[in-house]
């Protein structure tokens, strides 16, 4: 019963045809436009490659647990606020408390994946929609993080952690750099620009890989194998596109949304646990707007607002927009303020042709 | 003729104060189609929810293969060889044909927590299994939402078929379909049928009906009419039970027979 109506199909345009389609063609064009205005600006340099980077990966940590739940066909309005929460628990139990950094570590996550499943749970116990319920958490667990802060340490940031976490294994997943060795052999062969003056003489200029990179790659590539090739990832499509249809077949919808909450969580806190050992301290203004710019990657990436459709690959190059965007302005000298009015209009034009090309491939009118 | 595969005995069912079902019995044999005829509102849906485990019959037994059940939930229902095609909620548009096809029972492959979907096996069945029900796809991979509303009926239908459904219920495969795809989606039914599957089949349309059924119940008002096999009952009379007479015959004189 084929239709001789229906034309055939190249395999080019089915290679081209793809969710991710559209965070591709933004790629290009970023770093298109910043070789061309800041391309001798050093962002292309070592130093200026692990600037924008590192940027990027904070994003994509985010993104990728953003991008899961949207899939699922829910929002994490409280990211933000999780990350402000998830610091200030951290230093609380470490410098107040005097708690081994690892224990500290262990608890926070605990905690905050908890609350990521009372998110879940009150979204799918009530049947509000999640907009709602993590608005309200995006204001609880801010203003938790004030109070908490101040009627421990008197203030609303809480330094020291660096000290108390020195030596610890768990807090050295999270702060720090890896391949050392190599970067250093890269700076003796002169592959890599090296430091000629001052106390770190002969050091190269890029003392390794950041944790943050790490964690975000590994993040990338265990939710885009989730998604694209386990039976659970074929269940979170399958809960955002239709709920019901998917309880019809067996599919457990409310397990997977509600593990999909405690990993966005989850991911909240690996980022709010690098940045604490990053900067040694935390604050508890941490992360604001975070949960926006999440959204704003995944949907670049390519991701169906109301769930169903998206990927994670998608979203990380969201996330690789979104930092080099970020940093490019900054490189290339321009207002930073300009950067705002920059990213949304990226945001407009990705979503026209993310909506254009997944009509195309779901056949959605 | 064989004995029944599922037979429901006097099942009621109420939603507090409204009594939605009020004792009906109704049988499905192997290799029958068994068509479930009804207006709106005359129970045709709760019905179909109380045999596919979503509802819990309120009084009444359920009997499969001789055996009395409980279905706590269409997971049990499946387990029991009942599959159900609903209307609009049986595919999702976003997803590719081989997912939905396997959705909720993924063939997987590996080990631990490393199991991943055995793509290869999925889109070979799925591609297998819809040109069996006569259609050949593109390919596996296509959204469901490229397919035409008689082509989503088929894949759920195969779908059921592949995963061993003994009974198969459709609910109102036929009502948003053109002329054509109601054709291809009555054949389907008759293919299945001669497979040995029996079928119970929801419609409000006689014609329908008439072109595939065996037997034919008819639902008034929570209650059955009584059963009719093929070539004992008419067109109209089957339409006249559906509308429970009188304002359906006044109706008709005025449209001249046209309903």
């Amino acid at each position: 019963m084929t239709d001789e109506r229906l034309m055939p199909v190249s395999s080019l345009r089915r290679a081209m045809i793809r969710p991710e389609l559209g965070a591709i063609c933004g790629v290009i064009l970023v770093f298109a436009f910043f070789l061309m205005v800041a391309g001798d600006s050093g962002m292309f340099a070592p130093a200026g490659f692990q600037n924008w980077l590192v940027v990027s990966a904070q994003f994509a940590i985010i993104a990728v647990g953003a991008c899961l739940l949207m899939i699922a066909g829910e929002f994490d309005l409280s990211v933000g606020s999780m990350i402000g929460f998830a610091g200030v628990i951290a230093a609380i139990l470490t410098v107040q408390w005097g708690l081994p950094a690892w224990l500290a570590i262990l608890v926070t996550f605990a905690v905050c994946i908890g609350l990521g499943a009372i998110n879940g749970l009150l979204v799918i116990r009530t049947g509000l929609p999640s907009f709602i319920v993590t608005l309200a958490f995006l204001y609880i667990l801010r203003g938790l993080t004030i109070w908490l802060s101040i009627l421990t340490t008197r203030q609303t940031i809480i330094g020291g952690v660096r000290e108390a976490a020195e030596g610890d294994w768990i807090a050295a997943l999270f702060g720090g750099v890896i391949f050392k060795g190599f970067f250093q052999w890269l700076g003796d062969i002169g592959l890599l620009t090296t430091f000629t003056r001052g106390a770190r003489a002969g050091q190269p200029v890029v003392e390794g890989v950041p944790m943050l990179i790490v964690w975000a790659i590994g993040l990338i590539i265990f939710g885009h194998w989730l998604l694209a090739r386990t039976r659970f990832g074929n269940w979170i499509f399958a809960s955002g596109g239709d709920a019901q249809a998917a309880r019809y077949v067996g599919v457990p919808v409310n397990r997977v949304k509600v593990l999909m909450f405690m990993f966005t969580a989850f991911c909240a806190t690996v980022f709010a646990m690098c940045q604490v050992m990053e900067f040694g301290s935390a604050a508890a203004d941490r992360g604001l707007l975070k949960e926006f710019e999440a959204i704003i990657c995944v949907v670049i990436g390519g991701a169906l607002l109301t769930g169903g459709y998206g990927s994670v690959i998608g979203a990380a190059l969201g996330a690789l927009i979104f930092g080099v965007v970020q940093q490019g302005l900054f490189f290339a000298g321009a207002e930073s303020s300009l950067f705002r009015v920059f990213l949304g209009t990226i945001l407009i034009l990705a979503v026209i042709m993310n909506t254009y090309i997944r009509r195309l491939i779901t056949g959605e009118r | 003729m064989s004995a029944p595969i599922i037979e429901m005995r006097n099942i009621e069912k109420h939603f507090g104060p409204v009594i939605a079902l009020g004792g009906v019995s109704f049988d499905v044999r192997s290799g029958e189609c068994h068509c479930l005829l009804g207006d709106n509102g005359a129970g045709k849906s709760t019905f179909i929810k109380t045999m596919s485990g979503v509802h819990k019959p309120s009084h009444g037994t359920m009997v499969v293969e001789g055996q009395e059940v409980v279905f706590d939930s269409p997971r049990d229902a499946m387990a029991a060889g009942i599959a159900t095609v609903y209307q609009d909620l049986a595919m999702i548009p976003l997803m590719s044909v081989t997912r939905n096809f396997w959705m909720g029972r993924e063939p997987e492959k590996g080990f631990g927590p490393f199991k991943t979907i055995d793509f290869a096996k999925a889109n070979e069945v799925t591609m297998r299994e819809m040109a069996r029900m006569g259609i050949n796809l593109r390919e596996p991979e296509q959204a469901v939402g490229t397919l035409s509303g008689g082509e989503r009926q088929t894949v759920a239908i195969a779908r059921a078929v592949y995963f061993g459904a003994k009974v198969l219920i459709l609910d109102e495969p036929t009502s948003a379909l053109g002329v054509r795809q109601t054709a291809n989606v009555l054949a389907t039914i008759d293919r299945v049928r001669k497979a040995g599957i029996g079928i119970v089949f929801i419609t409000h349309n006689v014609r329908h009906a008439m072109a595939v059924g065996d037997r034919f119940t008819v639902l008034n008002r929570g209650k059955t009419l009584g059963t009719a096999v093929r070539g004992e009952i008419t067109a109209e009379a089957l339409q006249d039970l559906m509308a429970g007479g009188q304002e359906l015959a006044v109706l008709e004189s005025s449209l001249g027979g046209t309903v």
